[in-house]
């Protein structure tokens, strides 16, 4: 079954993290680099106090899809790892949740670099 | 050559001049900018919500493994828009709501990776690929190591 209200939080909160992001782009001279890294970063800090797993379990797509939901993943996936193997499970397990978009990124970003050619 | 700073001191019409430009300058419409964002942006993770229940449907699983081809579907659709040279024109209106989601991070890989084909598949697609996407692997990874060694150390 679907349930709809989802559809309304993922649309508020994904909205409201992306408006964030305008605004600090328009009021600083900081870049799309700059605040990309800077919601990877602080999701990963929420991620690590457990905040931001509640976030996904309220709005859904609206906190999964944000670049902010990278460093969770990260995060989950290193502490994940550490409660089964100790402190080497920070290493491996890193990228145990993140891989899904890493290698679609190098596999979509690749395959449409050979095929397309820049344009303008 | 751009002047250097700390070279000379600033002239009283250089400083003139730079309150002239600063006052010309068209400011940005914080509001419409933040409104396109908060709409697009809300849209798109609307459009990875479809696809999360999606795939938790027809392939039954928890909404948490669901997110992972989600993402992967997302991803694809801001690598071909931007092969097909309409993300940027789109971008143009949405700002961050187009830059912020996954679709952004596509978006980084695809324009780095085309902008540097005439290098050639090796150096330029290649090697270029994470010219920017790197820096929130990099900064993600550096933040998840720290978490996860104080969590380890500390916490377990």
């Amino acid at each position: 079954m679907i349930e709809f209200q989802t559809y309304l939080y993922a649309f508020l909160v994904g909205g409201a993290i992306c408006a964030l992001g305008q605004l600090i782009l328009d009021f600083t001279t900081l870049t799309t680099g700059h605040v990309l890294s800077g919601f990877t970063v602080a999701g990963g800090i929420l991620g690590g106090l457990g905040v931001y797993d509640k976030l996904i379990k309220f709005a859904g797509a609206g906190a999964t899809m944000p670049i902010s939901s990278f460093g969770n993943a990260l995060v989950q996936g290193a502490i994940s790892e550490a409660q089964r193997n100790g402190i080497i499970g920070v290493l491996t397990g890193m990228f145990e949740l993140t891989s899904t978009g890493i290698t679609a990124a190098i596999i979509f970003g690749f395959l449409t670099a050979v095929v397309f050619d820049p344009k303008g | 050559m751009p002047r250097d700073p700390k070279k000379k001191p600033i002239t009283v019409d250089q400083k003139r001049y730079s309150e002239i430009v600063r006052d010309l300058a068209p400011k940005p419409l914080y509001l419409k900018n933040a409104l396109l964002a908060f709409v697009t942006g809300g849209l798109v993770c609307m459009i990875g919500q479809f696809f999360t229940d999606l795939y938790r449907i027809t392939l039954n699983i928890s909404p948490k493994e669901a997110g992972n081809p989600a993402v992967a579907t997302m991803i694809f659709i801001g690598a071909l828009l931007t092969g097909l040279g309409i993300f940027d024109k789109l971008a143009r209106y949405a700002g961050a709501g187009l830059a912020v989601p996954v679709t952004g991070f596509a978006n980084s890989v695809v324009s780095s990776a085309l902008e540097f084909k005439r290098e050639g598949l090796i150096f330029g697609v290649g090697g270029k690929m994470f010219l920017l996407a790197g820096s929130v692997i990099t900064f993600g990874v550096v933040t998840a190591f720290f978490i996860g060694l104080i969590y380890a150390l500390f916490i377990l």
